[in-house]
Order: C-alpha cells, then sequence, then structure tokens
C-alpha cells in the first residue's frame, strides 16, 4: 500500500510540473490554431479546384455548352478578381446576384440545366463526393485567390440588398426569437468548444468572408456560402433557407461588404 | 476512376518533405445509405512512395484512416529534381500512380 501510495503522489507532483507548463503556454485555442493551420497547409478542399476547373470548360449539359461564356461581372469568362467583387447588379437578370445563383444563371442559359434539378442537388450530402456547384465554387473562388474583397453598392439594388440583409441580420426572428447578432456580436463566445465568429469586428468578419467556400472536415466535403448561410438558418430553427434566395443573397451582400479589403485565400478549411 | 492526387515535395536540408492527398471515398463498411442499407467496405489497402524508383515506404492501411485521407513523410537524402511516385491500391482493384519531383528549398 505504501508504495502504491507513493507511486499516485509521485504522478500528482509530475503532472503538476507538466500540465502547469502546459497551461502556462497560453490560451486552450491556441492548440487548436495550431492544429487549423496543419490542415490548412494541405487542405483536401484543394482537390475539388481541379475537379471544378474541369467542369467549367467541359462541353456539359442538353446545349452541350462550357461555363466559357459566363459573365460574372467582369466579362464573359473573365475569373480572376470575379470573386472579390460578388454579390452585384447583373444587367442581363435585373438582379444582384451571388457567385452561386450567378452560376446557376449560366448553368440554365448557357448549358441548358434545369433550374430546380440543379438546386436540388446544389448542397451535397455529408461524406459524399461532393455537387458540380461546390466544385464550380471553389474553381471560380480560386482564381480571385490573393485579391481584395471589394464589393461595391453603387447601384441602388445593391444598396436595397445591402440594407435587407443588415435588418436580417439584427433582427430577431422565428420560434427561438433569435437574430444571428446574438451569436456573432460580442468576442470570445463560443458554442461548446465551437469559437464563434465576432462579426461586428472587421477583422473577424474579413477572416470569414475570406475563407469561402471551405472544406469542412466533418462532412468531409468543399461547403459554400450559401450552405453557411442556410445551416445557420437550420440553427436558429428559422424556416428553411432556399438555395440563392434572396434572403440569402441580402446576408451574403451584407456580411461581403462589411469584410471589404480581406485577401481572398480558398479553399477555407473548416473543422 | 481514381481521381488523381495531390503531391508536394519540397527539400529541407537533404531531407524532402512529402505531402500527398489522396482522393478516395473510404467507406468504413459501417455506414447505412438512406435506404438503411450498409454501404459496402471501400478503401486504400496499400501505399507505396518510391524516391527514384527505391521503395522508401510501403504501408498497409484500414478502413480506419480518414475520407481523402493526407499523407506526410520526410525522405532522407533527397535531392532536388529526384522523382518521387505514390501509388494506391484500393480493396477493389482501382489504383492510381501520380508522380512528383522534389522541388528546391523556397
Amino acid at each position: 500500500m505504501p508504495r502504491t501510495r507513493s507511486g499516485i503522489t509521485a504522478f500528482a507532483v509530475a503532472c503538476l510540473t507538466i500540465c502547469g507548463t502546459v497551461l502556462a503556454q497560453g490560451k486552450p485555442d491556441d492548440g487548436l490554431a495550431v492544429g487549423r493551420q496543419m490542415l490548412a497547409e494541405d487542405n483536401p478542399g484543394d482537390l475539388w479546384i481541379d475537379r471544378g476547373e474541369k467542369l467549367f470548360y467541359e462541353k456539359r449539359g442538353p446545349k452541350k455548352a462550357s461555363l466559357e461564356k459566363c459573365d460574372f461581372g467582369l466579362g464573359p469568362g473573365k475569373l480572376e478578381g470575379a470573386t472579390a467583387q460578388l454579390p452585384r447588379y447583373f444587367p442581363d437578370t435585373g438582379q444582384v446576384q451571388d457567385l452561386e445563383s450567378r452560376l446557376l444563371t449560366c448553368m440554365v442559359e448557357l448549358q441548358g440545366f434545369k433550374r430546380e434539378d440543379i438546386v436540388k442537388r446544389a448542397i451535397s450530402p455529408a461524406g459524399s463526393s461532393g455537387s458540380d456547384v461546390e466544385a464550380l465554387a471553389i474553381y471560380i473562388s480560386s482564381r480571385s485567390n490573393g485579391m481584395k474583397m471589394n464589393v461595391s453598392l453603387s447601384h441602388q439594388k445593391e444598396y436595397d440588398m445591402y440594407k435587407a440583409g443588415e435588418y436580417l441580420f439584427y433582427r430577431r426572428s422565428g420560434q427561438t426569437d433569435f437574430a444571428c447578432i446574438q451569436c456573432h456580436g460580442e468576442a470570445n463566445k463560443r458554442i461548446r468548444l465551437q469559437d464563434l465568429v465576432h462579426m461586428t469586428d472587421k477583422k473577424q468578419i474579413q477572416e470569414v468572408v475570406s475563407s469561402w467556400p471551405a472544406y469542412r472536415g466533418a462532412h468531409f466535403v468543399v461547403r459554400t456560402m450559401q450552405w453557411r448561410l442556410y445551416d445557420c438558418f437550420w440553427q436558429m430553427r428559422l424556416p428553411e433557407l432556399n438555395y440563392t434566395s434572396d434572403a440569402s443573397i441580402a446576408l451574403t451582400t451584407y456580411l461581403h461588404y462589411q469584410g471589404n479589403g480581406a485577401v481572398i485565400r480558398v479553399p477555407g478549411f473548416k473543422r | 476512376m481514381a481521381e488523381p492526387m495531390k503531391i508536394r515535395a519540397t527539400l529541407q536540408g537533404d531531407v524532402a518533405d512529402v505531402r500527398i492527398l489522396m482522393s478516395h471515398p473510404m467507406e468504413t463498411g459501417q455506414r447505412k445509405n438512406d435506404k438503411g442499407e450498409i454501404v459496402p467496405l471501400h478503401f486504400i489497402q496499400s501505399v507505396v512512395v518510391t524516391h527514384n524508383g527505391k521503395t522508401v515506404l510501403d504501408a498497409q492501411w484500414s478502413q480506419a484512416v480518414s475520407r481523402n485521407p493526407f499523407l506526410g513523410l520526410r525522405v532522407k537524402g533527397a535531392k532536388a529534381g529526384d522523382k518521387i511516385s505514390v501509388t494506391w491500391v484500393d480493396n477493389k482493384g482501382d489504383k492510381r500512380t501520380d508522380e512528383a519531383t522534389v522541388a528546391a528549398a523556397s
């Protein structure tokens, strides 16, 4: 017995010394940051970029056309810097569109796909090999890597979308009387172990807008901003957010404008 | 139909830091689809890495490795321009080989 006892004491002493040092090294989330850094360096999302590139230039759909004539706001087929200025107003559709709604327009108009078919499959099931839209979105975004977010509100419709997004962001709604700002309006908030982004802080909102689309580790697929907002709405027990609906584009416009100046760096890596 | 791997090999002194991303579903055989049927086992069984044709890593994997796996290794005695080749074979006999050249330290 005495021997076991001293053993336990010895362990306790050792633990105090070692555990003490570990704790003294800084905030507990620092360890997570190191892990995230390691994951970001070899991001499986890179695999989707190649897939997206192939899909972009391949002749697909009933009209057997590639997406090379698709105009993301800088001219047909011009992808460098395209996502940095989205969402924006497009005169041909008369709408403010984000990356994914513009992509839908092109896939319908140029390639002749049915809108409902693409929307149904746009957000892929977790653990699948991902959807075409996800791969295309990450490829197109990756072509703006290293550029700064620069969303303009010069058109009245862009400004209206921004205002609507701001309203939605702050408005409490649904059965839980919940607004985005309640989780994202303060520093150092979290849900269990997940840090919540402080979205009224310039630096943190920039971090968000520059890192979507991102590889979502737990789902094994690339996820887009549309998915992020859809999932937020689900978590808030709000009615289902329709893919590329006005509400989703309003919020995207608001968030992207807040994040102006952020350097795009996709694919991001999310837990 | 196997998709290409992403291989990066950079020299650090006389050691090449090799980082490999593979695209593979890595099914555990324990998951069920939405009809309640078990999704059959589908995983990479063997991974062989060679350095200028000489095997430097020969691994046998199980279904415990994650989807889209990442493999990192360090190869001693490598020089810039050396060839690193990676081959995997899965339990359905599907295989993929990709090659990369060791880049000088930046």
